[in-house]
């Protein structure tokens, strides 16, 4: 599938005929629209293509979209694509999580499909919130966080997700934001593009439980100054006159400079191909949490086998082998006697 | 070798031999191929491996113990045997922990090199047993295994601490002496498997014969002896064990079917088997996945089966706890899926190596909201083959999980199957949707996923399909078009569609056989049994029938739903007993079901109910009042 073919969809025809009810003003319905508006132009097709998902707000995607979709439970849609996807190669299999359902109770089976590569993509939908389950504090909210569940605010470490996936040596990760339809749909596109999994984060606002939560980075008026474009093979900068840079320090550390101070020629070249993952990790810890400058873009975009591609091959390969399988010699390869009537 | 022609050779009918020693000392090896070389020669068999959770436990203690014990006779055989008539021990605690299983008057082989001062305490024992007076009741035979062994050892040039491995072999070769088994086939084998090592193929071989010829020229035993083969039907025959023969069902029900497998699943005992088995036939286009846990093994196979796979997933116990969830979800999903659980002794982690019959009731209702799962349980090691083709039939028919219940005792033991003729296997053929299925009010077509057919299976229309895209889930569907429903009639009206169509899956039973020989209602008492007790109960049947008394058998390979036919044959009997392996589990939903009052033969030792067993719970519950007098022989021909 080419992502350059003639449109033959409309946004409109990837609309299932359900109405969509997450609260008004929620992020999801931007991502919602950019996914529609992007799926034209992908050159797939409607029936080719399956969105799966698990529990939580983000999970109910799937029946928004008129592809094949499974709302499966609670953190298991990574492993039930992992099924799908390597006995259907044929077909583009999506996964839609949110930070509870992919890193929380699902965490496992999110770092194994990442680590096997198998051929799925998966939006994180991050709102830093539990909001189905109307506002307690999630694997990604920041400790000290008050919520129902913590009146006293939440004692715990949260996880990156980019740090976790590249952690998991995934080959595609990358992250943006629901406020930028634009960079959405480049980040939605080259995830989908990947052989092997992709894993894209989305700074999400949960407009009810977690309002503002990214609003310091994301929005217009923040954005220069706080996001950090990644962009492979140009020096990192930032800023609305790219003022500021980042630097990679002899200790392997990377830090935000102003370019002034260094020069241009010291500036971190975005290399996303670096087969060892650990740079991007580096960049993915630049910013403590979403109230200072943080990288978006694609971190890291390498190639490696495809795991149901390889498993497909090994089938071919006993087939050449062996021959197609025959039952009646199966059943006598344990060794035969005959009894004579 | 020839065989002994000093000695007379005595004939008998039948011989259980277990084989006991270290986790080391190979004694399942052994027990195998003592098994197959007399299946070879045209016994019938059964064997039962009975071994410690451990890998390998501290060497010579009582918990590190392993033992094999084979039946083999010249009529067909229907257990492993109640009881040894010969104990093979290599050491200390091996004696300790089977010498009990062996009754007064049989014999027992034990490696006398193995009873020094050491070994005789760290298996408990005070007073050396070879010594006093406590093997009084037995004959025992002490030959030197270890020292023999390392004598040949020493002819192939291997170590001496490697030499002393090779004395099982030499056990096998004195067995095969003793039993007048064929050695050419046993010699071949070692030469096939050992062929790799050829330092360790000449010991092996070399200890094989010498413990053989060791039976021939010592002046030790008085006579050997021969099991001669027995009368079996016309036909080709193989040993097969029932997870070899579990895998091969699935292999074979899928071909009929024609779908590509997918297995997910997660190691666990004694189910890995089936995972290492099934991975290794690729060339079926079978694809296996080892997850990351038992919760992505069942969900990756629902992720198959919606993709048109027939998806799989195997375990035991502790992993049907965790994907109990997700079989929830195949349940509202109304996808095929088959779940197969060879159990093994619980609560919790339990006996990982014993068998015990203790996950009927978690099949049954082991889910939350009302979510029934047909249940498909094997009889015998060779039956796994046709309870799998069935559970298969059953999930690609009706579009639901089904869950096959196997054994450790089934899984690990094994008999002589004479092969199917793949031409006569059934047809299991499916058909994807491919059609929109509705007409709206407007005249347009469109496709509802939830529209059902005569058996009231919805339409299983895989991605890839043009026009029938949708979306299915886990919440509540509307009737008809799948979409997500609140509504309380709806959800009711649903949940009375999913049970009756698992109901209705009755109606494809065929009539059930029982073994009575006044025809159903003749036998004052029925015994209703489950899976792996079959050959306990039938071999039970001999031993009641052989006393002139009568007694009627019926074996349940359905277990939900229920044969439409069970409730006139429950209600033709007096007594119902219920023999298994847990507490109490197929009578509860005997006497739920039917108002039955069935009565519980309980056993959870770990270990098959014995054929004596059986028949003791009869006799009290006929009345009959000397149960203590004994049938001559514990499994008489039928």
């Amino acid at each position: 599938m080419t992502d350059t073919a003639t449109p033959t969809t409309t946004a409109k025809d990837w609309a299932s005929d359900q109405e969509v009810r997450w609260c008004p003003g929620c992020g999801d319905y931007s991502i919602l629209t950019a996914v529609r508006m992007l799926m034209p132009e992908l050159g797939t097709t409607r029936e080719n293509t399956v969105f799966l998902s698990g529990i939580g707000c983000a999970a109910r995607f799937p029946y928004y979209m008129n592809s094949y979709g499974l709302h499966s439970i609670h953190g298991r849609a990574p492993a039930v694509a992992t099924g799908l996807a390597v006995t259907r190669p044929d077909l583009d299999v999506w996964v839609v999580t949110g930070d509870g359902d992919a890193l929380s109770i699902g965490g496992n089976h999110l770092i194994h499909a990442l680590r096997r590569n198998v051929n799925i993509t998966i939006l994180l939908f991050n709102n830093q919130i539990y909001g189905l389950t109307k506002g307690q504090y999630s694997p990604t909210s920041e400790q000290g966080k008050v919520t129902k569940s913590t009146p006293f605010g939440s004692l715990e470490t949260p996880f990156n997700p980019i740090s976790l996936a590249l952690g998991a040596e995934a080959t595609f990760v990358a992250r943006t934001h629901d406020m930028d339809r634009k960079h959405m749909q480049e980040t939605f596109r080259r995830a989908h593009a990947h052989k092997g999994a992709a894993f894209v984060e989305i700074y999400q606002n949960c407009n009810v439980f977690n309002d503002g939560a990214f609003e310091k980075i994301t929005s217009k008026d923040a954005r220069p100054d706080q996001l950090i474009p990644l962009v492979h093979g140009q020096p990192i900068r930032f800023g609305a006159d790219l003022q500021h840079g980042v630097v990679l320090d002899p200790d392997g550390r990377v830090r935000v400079v102003e370019v002034a101070d260094v020069g241009e020629s010291s500036l971190l070249v975005h290399d996303e191909k670096r087969d060892d993952p650990g740079l991007a990790f580096q960049l993915s810890r630049l910013a403590r949490g979403p109230y200072e400058p943080t990288p978006i873009g694609v971190f890291r975009a390498v190639e490696h086998t495809e795991y149901g591609a390889a498993m497909s091959r090994q089938l071919l390969e006993a087939n050449e082998r062996k021959g197609p399988g025959d039952l009646t010699a199966l059943l006598a390869s344990g060794g035969t006697w005959t009894v004579e009537a | 070798m020839s065989t002994a022609t000093e000695h007379p050779t005595i004939e008998l009918d039948r011989v259980v031999i277990r084989f006991a020693g270290d986790s080391g000392d190979g004694m399942q090896l052994t027990g195998t191929q003592f098994n197959s070389v007399s299946s070879l020669f045209g016994n019938d068999t059964a064997t039962l491996p009975d071994f410690p959770a451990e890998i390998r436990a501290p060497a010579g203690t009582l918990a590190g113990v392993s033992a094999f014990q084979v039946h083999i006779s010249d009529h067909d055989i229907l257990t492993p045997g109640d009881a040894p008539s010969v104990l093979v021990a290599m050491n200390p605690a091996a004696l300790k922990s089977n010498g009990h299983f062996v009754p007064p008057g049989g014999t027992i082989i034990v490696n006398v090199d193995a009873f020094d001062e050491r070994s005789l305490d760290k298996a408990g024992y005070t007073t050396n047993p070879l010594i006093d007076s406590s093997l009084a009741a037995y004959t025992v035979y002490e030959v030197p295994m270890t020292s023999l062994t390392m004598e040949v050892g020493k002819l192939a040039g291997v170590k001496p601490r490697e030499a002393e491995r090779s004395k099982n072999f030499f056990a096998l070769g004195l067995l095969s002496w003793l039993y007048s088994r064929p050695t050419e086939p046993t010699l071949d084998w070692i030469t096939a498997r050992f062929a790799k090592t050829p330092q360790v193929l000449d010991a092996n071989t070399r200890a094989f014969k010498a413990g053989f010829n060791f039976g021939e020229t010592a002046e030790l035993f008085e006579s050997n002896y021969q099991v001669r083969p027995a009368v079996h039907a016309p036909g080709t025959y193989t040993n097969v064990t029932g997870n070899t023969a579990l895998a091969w069902g699935l292999i074979a029900a899928a071909h009929q079917a024609n779908l590509p497998i997918f297995l997910g699943s997660y190691p666990i005992t004694p189910a890995s088997d089936i995972l290492h088995e099934l991975a290794k036939h690729k060339e079926f286009g079978i694809r296996t996945f080892q997850a990351e846990d038992e919760i992505a093994g069942v969900g990756a196979a629902i992720g198959a089966s919606f993709g048109g796979s027939l998806g799989i997933t195997t375990t035991s116990g502790p992993g049907i706890d965790l994907k109990s969830e997700s079989i929830g979800m195949a349940v509202s999903l109304e996808l095929p899926l088959l779940v197969v659980d060879i159990q093994r002794g619980g609560p919790s982690t339990g006996l990982p190596t014993k068998t015990e019959q203790s996950d009927l009731l978690h099949a049954m209702y082991g889910r939350h909201g009302e979510a029934p799962v047909p249940i498909v349980a094997a009889m015998t090691p060779s039956h796994c083959f046709e309870a799998a083709m069935e559970a298969v039939r059953i999930a690609v028919t009706y579009r639901t999980p089904v869950f096959l219940l196997s054994d450790g005792y089934l899984a690990n033991g094994s008999e002589p199957w004479r092969l199917p003729d793949v031409a006569d296997l059934p047809e299991l053929h499916v058909e994807f949707a491919t059609e929109m299925n509705h007409t709206e009010a407007d005249g347009t077509k469109s496709f509802w996923p939830y529209i059902r057919d005569e058996n009231l299976a919805r339409p299983w229309a895989v991605p890839g399909t043009p026009g029938l895209e949708h979306r299915i889930g886990g919440l509540e569907k509307e009737d008809g078009t799948g979409n997500i429903s609140y509504d309380a009639e709806n959800h009711e009206r649903m949940v009375h569609l999913r049970a009756a169509k698992v109901a209705a899956i009755a109606r494809s039973i065929p009539p059930l056989e029982v073994d009575d020989v006044d025809g159903v209602g003749g036998a004052p008492v029925l015994v209703l049994g489950w899976g792996s007790t079959y050959g306990a109960i039938a071999a039970g049947v001999r031993r009641v029938r052989a006393r002139g008394l009568k007694m009627a058998h019926l074996q349940l390979v359905h277990l939900n739903p229920f044969p439409s036919d069970l409730g006139d044959i429950l209600k033709a009997y007096d007594h119902v007993l219920v023999p298994e392996a847990n507490l109490g589990q197929l009578s509860k939903m005997i006497r739920a079901e039917y108002l039955v009052d069935a009565k519980i033969l309980s056993k959870v030792q770990g270990s098959p109910f014995r054929a004596a067993e059986i028949e003791l719970a009869v006799l009290e519950l006929l009345g009959v009042d000397s149960p203590s007098t004994t049938v001559a022989d514990e499994e008489v021909a039928s």
